[in-house]
């Protein structure tokens, strides 16, 4: 029996960073997902046709691929990036992608009355976005972007190929130094699951939260 | 670095060796994710609860837990245990438990939207539970969730990439092999992103067009 234990540090040292990969790709996600998600339903064509050409590229091409491209070409056009700027580059593109569809879709249940009775209190767009749609979209938004927050720590094993030392990286490695292969395996299925099941729990005390006077205006 | 076409045109049988292998590795792991996912979703609506609550927990395992990490579980570990699987068939059972506990999700959701009173009626005409399934609750299930079903299908072929990572020869893996090679990444993996946005738009037009077919499943 090979003793594991004093592997333990490096498997957590790859629990940081794969956390680290999930936060900021989130932080990333979140704000491309409501410039595009905003700039689908923008009055302006260009910026429609702008933010349609990012999602639907995004969302066409797999994340692997685009993970690869930023990491392998684009230091050829002068652009060079660590693999945590890269993973962060791309995870939070691809997901923002998704999620922009989300923030699309939901904005669009907030039923026509809203906006009629914004017009008849003379806010302007602006105001009624920010202080009446948003508000009311958001809820929505919650549990699928909760969703997407979980597809996007499942995607940051991909970025261990690109040689990030993330949890499935620091795998690898106890299984090549060791050669026990159930052990490192194992733990880190635990370690994501147990990062999924945070995820999924935060966004859900989050929505009780924000739900809380919208009584009614939830769809 | 400029485009280089006749260089592009030295790498594209290689590459399409690697497509032939990518479609081979997404239609078996759709087939077998077809077949687990209805499993999955008949197994969580047991009566038993030691039957429902374990197939439910593995579902919620799967789901939350990175495909990548499931891959390397299937390819390095099993052989441990006496299971030696060559590369493509742990790449094929892994995508398939992994999108069946998603597609499980889609046969619930179908199985759900069929109305009470169906089975009423079914019990009503004295059928039995396999004919009611049979020929009363899955035919009026199984059309709307064709376009749910057919999404994952794209799903998974945009991730057979990961494939490369247990030594799957598909499309990434001998794209970056013959990037290696020559030491030009441009080229190759510009040409893989551009098949993957070629596939996925053609089939995100056959998606709607199902859509339109069949309707869509809330």
């Amino acid at each position: 029996m090979i003793d594991w234990t004093g592997y333990l540090p490096l498997i957590l040292q790859g629990a940081w960073v794969t956390a680290q990969l999930t936060v900021y790709g989130c932080a990333l996600a979140f704000a491309v997902a409501f410039a595009a998600g905003l700039g689908r339903l923008s009055r302006h064509g260009i910026v429609r046709a702008l933010a349609s050409v990012y999602i639907e590229f995004f969302r066409g091409t797999s994340i692997f691929v685009q993970l690869f491209w930023v990491y392998f070409v684009l230091p050829l056009f002068g652009l060079t990036l660590t693999p945590l700027e890269a993973g962060v580059l791309a995870l939070g593109l691809n997901v923002g992608a998704y999620a922009a569809e989300v923030v699309r879709g939901a904005i669009l249940t907030v039923p026509k009355e809203q906006y009629e009775a914004c017009t008849a209190l003379n806010l302007t767009r602006r105001q009624s976005l920010r202080h009446i749609v948003l508000p009311q979209a958001f809820v929505v938004m919650l549990p699928t972007f909760g969703n997407n927050a979980i597809e996007l720590l499942k995607g940051t094993a991909v970025v261990s190929l690109i040689s990030l030392a993330d949890l499935t990286f620091q795998a690898q490695v106890v299984r090549a130094q060791t050669g026990s292969t159930a052990f490192p395996f194992l733990s880190i299925l635990l370690i994501y699951f147990l990062f999924a099941l945070l995820i999924s729990l935060a966004t859900r005390g989050l929505e009780r939260r924000l739900a809380r006077g919208l009584d009614g205006a939830r769809a | 670095m400029d485009w280089d076409w006749s260089f592009v045109w030295e790498i594209l049988p290689a590459l399409l060796q690697g497509v032939v292998i990518t479609i081979k590795a997404t239609i078996l792991g759709t087939a077998l994710a077809l077949v687990l996912g209805l499993v999955f979703a008949l197994l969580r609506r047991s009566r038993r609860r030691a039957v429902a609550v374990p197939v439910a927990s593995l579902v919620e395992f799967v789901r939350g837990t990175p495909l990548l990490v499931q891959l390397y579980f299937l390819f390095y570990v099993l052989p441990d245990l006496g299971i030696l699987l060559p590369p493509l068939g742990a790449g094929v059972i892994g995508f398939g438990v992994h999108y069946a506990t998603y597609m499980s999700e889609v046969y619930r959701a179908g199985i759900d939207n069929v109305a009470r009173g169906q089975w009423e009626a079914a019990k009503a005409c004295n059928l039995t539970t396999a004919q009611t399934w049979r020929h009363i609750i899955l035919p009026q299930a199984i059309p709307p969730m064709i376009p749910a079903l057919a999404n994952y299908f794209v799903a998974m072929f945009k991730e057979t990439p990961l494939l490369s990572a247990i030594t799957v020869l598909e499309l990434m893996n001998q794209a970056r092999s013959v990037a290696n090679f020559n030491y030009r990444y441009l080229e190759p993996m510009t040409l893989v992103g551009a098949f993957f946005l070629a596939i996925s738009l053609v089939s995100v037009a056959g998606l709607r067009m199902l859509e339109r077919r069949y309707g869509r499943l809330n």
